[in-house]
């Protein structure tokens, strides 16, 4: 991701691990909160809605808006329920471009 | 099927300090979260906190290891990362694990699902880079992520505590846009009775308000007409405070005016909830221990402690899961109902204490107001895009209710269930319509009421379980 994140991390992050975002290599700190992780790493947009392909990134982080939906494995999950693991392919439906 | 005595829905402050205060009275207790971690969002994966975020969190957040410890039980099964998406009568624990769906039979059941944030519709409020207040502390607690240009928005003891976290993490937010007025303040000092019943959380306010000054944090009190700007993302937040507009450049928004129960699990259960004016919200109607009212050929056996029940806060809610888990060891058998008595009163006693407040914070920190009736064009369902505009048409042809909405529109319809715009649906349709919020309603809750994949569906029909049945689930799913 060239895009710097609108997050800073107070601590040094422990080991990194290898993800697959989009078909690209992110490395997020394993075992982190995925959604935390992927805005931490500047990724700002998780998916576009189903209606008008608007952007959509995590509101709740617990479980309740369903705006973190990412696919994972190819299975549609809630990024905020889950933790980061190594070699996770995550894809973006309808994200709009690279944000 | 595997079977416990008490299955737990939810390990924040409730859901924890029940199942121990169970456990030790001899319980067998299944404890589901949906996270993997215990904590809740009050203490949010406690147990991974480094001394340094614990200093920036405080005590008061760190104070959560005392509960994550005593489930260190042999009689308590912690079930993390378990969404249940059905509880049937009798009852039956349906839930996702690991991609498979399981059941436990289990003799009581206590929600202890905690609270939502309260809904806070204002225009750009689905723009990525807005958040709820909630969501920022969890960023804050489980990732130690700080935003780096941020402003608060609304109402709330809540806004201060993360701000003053921000603070001590070094990097202050931009401004607090606050929507309270001091008219609100005037009104809030008839409960003078409960600010001196609770002077400690008096003291902890003006000590955050001291640090925010401080820290030179500026704070904008009684901001009207609030709209968050931006094309693809949140790029600056536009207020008016008196005669003059403002517009103040940020990356992140924080909303928050309040939190309400979260009644997912309570609704699906069908038990009866009646409207809280004081806190503008619904509460499940339930007895002193917590035990929801079964209304004729409801489910009995049902009990709701927490946040869940109406909101009292973390401390509170641990109070209210032991008061819970007496009554439930009680009904088992467990206890006599002189013990009963006997122990549950000091815990009333700190209970009346914890809550002597809420009513004082309840009229300092009403909620926004522009919020509760967002002009015709914000967007109040988030997940199919349906603005207040369209609800208040539905009610003018007819619609008398958020479930008859669903016959005009699909607000509530998707994924979340109408976890984030329920209330607000209510509001809007009970002011267009002139009935309260008890005639008005709310949506119908049916499950399964977490997803479920249909794979995980075919493996718990595969291995022939099926409510009722009696044959042993795959995996874990009993207590001790
Ligand atoms: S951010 Fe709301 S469900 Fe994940």
């Amino acid at each position: 991701m060239k895009t710097v994140s609108t997050f800073l991390s107070l601590e040094a992050p422990g080991p990194r691990v290898r993800v697959w975002l989009d078909g690209a290599p992110l490395h997020l700190p394993r075992g982190a909160n995925l959604a935390a992780a992927l805005l931490g790493a500047g990724v700002n947009t998780f998916r576009g809605t189903a209606c008008s392909g608007a952007p959509r990134a995590p509101y709740c982080m617990m479980g309740a808006c369903f705006d973190c939906m990412i696919e994972v494995e190819g299975e549609t999950r809630q990024a905020c329920l889950l933790e980061v693991a190594e070699g996770m392919r995550l894809t973006r439906p309808g994200a709009p471009g690279d944000a | 099927m595997h079977e416990t005595d008490l299955a737990v829905i939810g390990s924040g402050p409730a859901g924890m300090a029940a199942a121990a205060e169970a456990a030790g009275l001899g319980l067998r207790v299944a404890l589901f979260d949906d996270q993997p971690r215990p904590g809740g969002q009050a203490y949010r994966d406690v147990d991974r906190v480094g001394p340094m975020r614990g200093a920036v969190l405080g005590p008061d957040f760190v104070e959560g290891r005392r509960l994550t410890a005593a489930l260190d039980d042999p009689r308590i099964s912690h079930l993390g990362g378990a969404g249940v998406w059905a509880i049937e009568p009798g009852f039956t624990i349906c839930y996702s694990q690991a991609g498979e769906a399981r059941l436990l039979r289990a003799r009581r059941v206590l929600l202890a699902t905690g609270a939502l944030e309260r809904p806070m519709p204002v225009p750009g409020w689905t723009l990525p880079g807005v958040m709820t207040a909630g969501a920022g502390q969890i960023l804050l607690k489980q990732a130690g992520l700080v935003p780096r240009r941020s402003v608060l928005v609304g109402t709330g003891p809540l806004l201060y505590l993360f701000a003053v976290q921000m603070v001590r993490a070094g990097i202050n937010p931009a401004a607090l846009i606050e929507t309270q007025t001091r008219g609100d303040l005037a009104r809030a000092l008839r409960h003078m009775g409960g600010l001196f019943g609770g002077w400690g959380y008096m003291t902890e306010g003006w000590r955050l308000l001291r640090v925010l000054q401080r820290a030179g944090v500026p704070r904008i009190v009684g901001a009207h007409e609030i709209a968050i700007e931006g094309e693809d993302r949140a790029e600056a937040v536009r207020f008016r405070r008196g005669g003059a507009q403002h517009r103040l450049p940020c990356d992140t928004v924080f909303l928050h005016h309040g939190v309400v129960p979260n009644p997912q699990a309570a609704r699906s259960l069908g038990l009866d909830h009646r409207w809280e004016p004081r806190q503008q919200c619904f509460v499940p109607v339930c007895d002193a221990w917590g035990e929801a009212a079964s209304a004729e050929g409801g489910v009995e056996g049902v009990f709701v402690a927490g946040d869940g029940a109406g909101i009292g806060g973390a401390r509170a809610a641990e109070l209210q899961g032991r008061l819970a888990a007496l009554r439930i060891a009680e009904g088992l058998d467990r206890i006599g109902n002189e013990e009963c008595d006997g122990r549950a009163k000091p815990l009333r006693r700190q209970l009346r204490r914890e809550l002597a407040v809420r009513p004082f914070l309840d009229a300092a920190y009403p909620p926004f107001a522009e919020a509760l009736r967002p002009d015709d064009t914000t967007m109040v369902c988030r997940c199919e895009e349906v603005t207040a505009g369209e609800i208040r048409r539905a009610a003018a042809q007819g619609c008398p209710g958020p479930n008859r909405l669903k016959g005009f529109l699909r607000a509530g319809m998707g994924p979340c269930q109408g976890r984030v715009c329920g209330l607000a649906v209510t509001q809007i349709l009970a002011e267009a319509t002139g009935q309260s919020p008890d005639e008005t309603g709310y949506f119908h809750i049916r499950p399964p009421i977490k997803p479920l994949t249909l794979g995980a569906l075919a493996a718990l029909a595969e291995t022939g379980e099926a409510a009722g049945t009696d044959k042993t689930a795959p995996g874990q799913g009993d207590a001790a």
